[in-house]
């Protein structure tokens, strides 16, 4: 087992009877792919720097209110809130994953890809759904309520505890399909060794599985993390104060955008320090594959056992799909005759090419990315790609800001310089191409978490023996990685995939006019509290975000 | 494959140019109230209006960055305070208009014509039929009074139309009166805030609480969906200066490419017409007082409306926050 040892670095020593100038012009070939990495985090660091530049005086009056009413609860809350998260989606996702990979039993098949359909249910529209089944005047408590003297045992769902099972449920598919990557692509002989040893599958699992999935676990917690700080719909719908929560507050409540922006700078260190942490705690492990070997039989799980692994896999899917969608069918059957139209082939038709573009644009960058990071190796380049992945962790409205106020001052220049004033009033403005790189700030995190992940598992030898056969630079990613690291690139695009077409803010603030798609019509609803209306467009998400995912995986699902 | 997409996609996106006149408007309403009555307009004069969808404060950001290259030629949003704070940041031009001025009563737009209410809601008291008479109701204030303790239902404070609200009390009655009433809204609270109007009338249907307060609009649409709801509607505030009342309203942008147009555009939204479709598809009060409500809301009777003007409710707003932050009205 090579689980703990560091193995030697990247750059390698010239090959036997290469002269030195071979070497100078390695070093020299570092540098167009640098500037490529920092090129990449400038479509993010941009957004950032709007974001963070305000005013440097901050406003006193405001600035004293807030730490007097408001900061203390939002911090505490803030965090109480991740680490219930946490758990949350740790607890769900490693453990499903780990008894999907490993284990048979009823069902296991179906439960492997179903267990990725509440990806694509927006986690304010779960919390909305959860919470109109569970509340006072819900279907639940109103059909017990005549039973009861009262129903104050009846535990309230817009609280606390209610938020975070809410966004566990909604949450945990991110670390459940990294880590189902992980235990997939571990490599049978790890867990063999680790019987051979004497261990049981319990303690094959604590001991082995789990570490070498790390940074695919790791990854998807963060993820997480970054989403639920970024969180406002779901939050809002508990009134759960968090620091988001503040930022909205003092940008549209307090008129103090100096304010918001100065927050969110707070906001954006954080984060920073965040991910510096997790990727220093990860230190220089290697988590390559201890050898491909066919499949192992899978461990048979009989009798009660295999029945309670169904029923633990089936109640998280009627928590987190099944009964939502129950409840957005049950609003949407209520004013469908209204709402059908043709013109929903148009917004699907939108959502799906917008996210299918993003997912291709983003995967492709992400791959870039990780494969110049670990080709180069320096400070620098790390560094350069951790920040491009800071933008899922902004406020999407805030973000939204970030990303059109440098196109707008670009084509403003650019209008200026032509003398268009007056004829032309946009270039880069609300077209496609502004969009996705927009998507790009946005999602490079979630493409990157499962790349970076995947290239964990290809070894320092593949390279050599590539190498060897005389296969570098670009080919050597092209021919040799690519087809290791499919898993993973499936992975990260589908996960863009799902989080575009549920994505708000930014495709309001940069879409081309009139160009609604399936969540600028959720948004249109939800923003009236027309539930009926908006649970069509919500359910065809979910079905539109759904049925390539189905597809898709079970072709892959053979293993 | 995809590579032509996107091409096609960008093309298709550019060649956008049209000839005909066209107004653009930002509109941070909802889409689905403000599309029909577009396309109206659009019918009568054969002028294209494009429609921008968008949060209040992302829209103004965007108005800000795009400065004088912005397509838009009109701004329209909910609220008062919004409306207010879009002028204070100098997005709007003032509007010289006989029209509008005679279809707009004064408390209803800017003092200085930058923007121009068009639609009224009331934010008033709505309550339980079968456990409260209405003779027991009066005024805002007295849902602080202790009769109410765990009985009051309240919309999050984070609500713009509820610091629009608390804004006004603070114009009428000074900061410390209204924080000791919303200080007892807060003590009265029988459920947590909820997220929505909606979701709070039906709570109060349902017997979760016996009073609460919401705009008549939603109301109106809640009662079209299930017109048995116990709940029934009562004009706070008649006895004092009126029930707070509210407007969606709309100016014309600082750098309009077409302000002509959009001018006609808001006094064609003033007149009877435009009106009457605001009243009748979004269940509101009619800003133009020549024009009758629909009859579900004319059945609630014609409330004595508080005068004070709604920009104060802007100017208010941060007050009105942090007051409600300092009382614990989440």
């Amino acid at each position: 087992m090579q689980l703990e040892k560091s193995l030697p670095s990247t750059r390698h020593s010239p090959p036997p009877g290469a002269a030195m100038p071979a070497g100078i012009r390695r070093r020299l070939a570092i540098w167009p792919a640098r500037l490529l990495v920092l090129a990449i985090s400038l479509f993010t660091v941009v957004p950032l720097a709007v974001v963070m530049t305000s005013s440097l005086s901050p406003d006193p009056a405001i600035w004293q209110h807030l730490l007097e009413f408001a900061l203390p609860e939002l911090l505490r809350n803030t965090l109480l809130m991740l680490l219930g998260v946490t758990a949350g989606v740790l607890l769900i996702g490693v453990s499903l994953a780990w008894l999907v990979a490993v284990y048979q039993f009823p069902g296991r098949r179906f439960f492997s890809w179903a267990l990725m359909l509440p990806l694509a249910m927006p986690a304010y529209v779960l919390a909305f759904a959860q919470v109109g089944i569970f509340e006072f005047t819900g279907p639940i408590q109103t059909l017990l309520r005549p039973h009861f003297d009262n129903m104050r045992w009846f535990p309230e769902i817009r609280s606390t505890t209610g938020l975070l099972l809410v966004m566990s449920l909604a949450f945990y598919p991110y670390v459940y399909l990294l880590a189902r990557n992980a235990f997939a692509t571990m490599g049978r002989r790890a867990l063999e060794v680790g019987q051979s040893l004497g261990l049981s599958p319990r303690q094959g699992f604590w001991r082995i599985a789990l570490p070498m999935a790390r940074p695919w676990i790791m990854g998807g917690v963060l993820l997480v993390v970054m989403e639920s700080l970024a969180d406002f719909g779901t939050v809002a719908v508990f009134n759960y104060d968090t620091f988001t929560t503040a930022i909205y507050k003092a940008w549209f409540a307090l008129f103090s955008l100096d304010t918001a922006k100065q927050l969110a700078s707070l906001l954006v260190v954080m984060v920073f320090v965040l991910l510096l942490l997790e990727q220093y705690s990860r230190g220089r492990r290697a988590y390559s594959q201890a050898g491909r070997t066919a499949p192992a039989p899978r461990l048979p799980l009989t009798g009660w056992r295999g029945w309670a692994a169904s029923g633990i896999a089936s109640l998280v899917l009627l928590l987190a799909f099944v009964l939502p969608l129950l409840q957005l069918g049950y609003w949407a059957s209520r004013d469908f005759a209204n709402q059908f139209s043709a013109d929903f082939i148009v917004y699907a038709w939108r959502s799906v090419l917008l996210s299918l573009l993003a997912a291709v644009l983003v995967t492709l960058i992400a791959l870039v990315l990780a494969y110049l990071v670990r080709r180069d190796g320096g400070a620098i380049v790390r560094l350069a790609a951790r920040v491009a992945t800071i933008g899922y962790a902004i406020p999407g409205t805030v973000l939204a800001v970030g990303v059109f106020v440098p196109v707008a001052w670009l084509d403003n220049q650019l209008i200026a310089l032509l003398g268009l004033g007056g004829e032309v009033t946009a270039v880069f403005k609300g077209t496609l191409l502004a969009m996705l790189l927009a998507f790009m700030a946005r999602f490079l995190a979630v493409g990157h978490s499962a790349v970076d992940a995947a290239m964990n598992r290809i070894t320092r030898s593949h390279d050599e023996a590539a190498r060897n056969l005389g296969v570098s630079g670009w080919a050597l990613l092209y021919r040799v990685y690519l087809p290791l690291l499919s898993g993973g690139l499936f992975t990260a695009m589908l996960m863009v995939f799902v989080d575009v077409m549920k994505e708000m803010p930014i495709t309001l603030m940069t879409r081309p006019f009139g160009w609604d798609t399936l969540s600028v019509r959720v948004y249109n609803m939800t923003s009236e509290g027309m539930w009926d209306q908006a649970a069509l467009p919500a359910i065809a998400i979910v079905l539109v975000g759904l049925l390539p995912t189905i597809l898709l995986s079970r072709q892959r699902d053979v293993a | 494959m995809s590579k032509k997409l996107v091409m096609m996609a960008v093309l298709a996106a550019m060649s956008s140019a049209a000839l005909a006149e066209e107004i653009t408007v930002y509109t941070a309403r909802a889409e689905q109230l403000i599309k029909p009555i577009l396309g109206v307009f659009e019918q009568e004069t054969g002028i294209k209006v494009n429609v921008v969808s968008g949060g209040e404060g992302p829209l103004m950001e965007r108005l800000k960055a795009e400065g004088s290259n912005s397509p838009a030629d009109i701004f329209m949003t909910v609220d008062a305070g919004n409306l207010w704070q879009a002028n204070n940041l100098g997005l709007f031009q003032p509007v010289k208009s006989a029209a509008l001025a005679a279809n707009v009563p004064a408390h209803l737009r800017d003092p200085g014509n930058n923007w121009f209410g068009l639609s009224v809601r009331a934010r008033t008291i709505f309550y339980n039929k079968q456990t409260v008479k209405p003779e027991q109701l009066s005024s805002y204030e007295d849902l602080a009074s202790p009769k109410w303790k765990g009985k009051l239902c309240l919309r999050t404070a984070k609500k713009v139309y509820n610091q629009s609200l608390v804004g006004t009390m603070i114009g009428n009655y000074g900061v410390e009166k209204t924080e000791r009433i919303v200080k007892g809204w807060v003590d009265n609270l029988a459920a947590p805030v909820f997220p929505d109007d909606t979701k709070m009338l039906e709570a109060i249907g349902a017997g979760q609480c016996d009073v609460g307060i919401a705009n008549t609009y939603y109301f109106g649409r809640l009662l079209k969906k299930e017109p048995n709801l116990p709940v029934g509607l009562f004009w706070a505030n008649q006895k004092l200066d009126g029930v707070h009342v509210n407007v969606s309203g709309a100016g014309v942008t600082k750098h309009a490419k077409n302000a002509k147009g959009a001018v006609k555009l808001l006094e064609w939204l003033s007149a009877e017409k435009a009106q009457k479709l605001f009243a009748d598809i979004d269940m509101e009060f009619p800003a133009n007082p020549k024009v009758a409500p629909n009859p579900v809301v004319a059945s609630w009777g014609k409330p004595k409306q508080d005068l004070i003007n709604v920009s104060e409710a802007g100017s208010k707003q941060a007050q009105a926050v942090m007051l409600m932050d300092r009382v614990g009205y989440k």
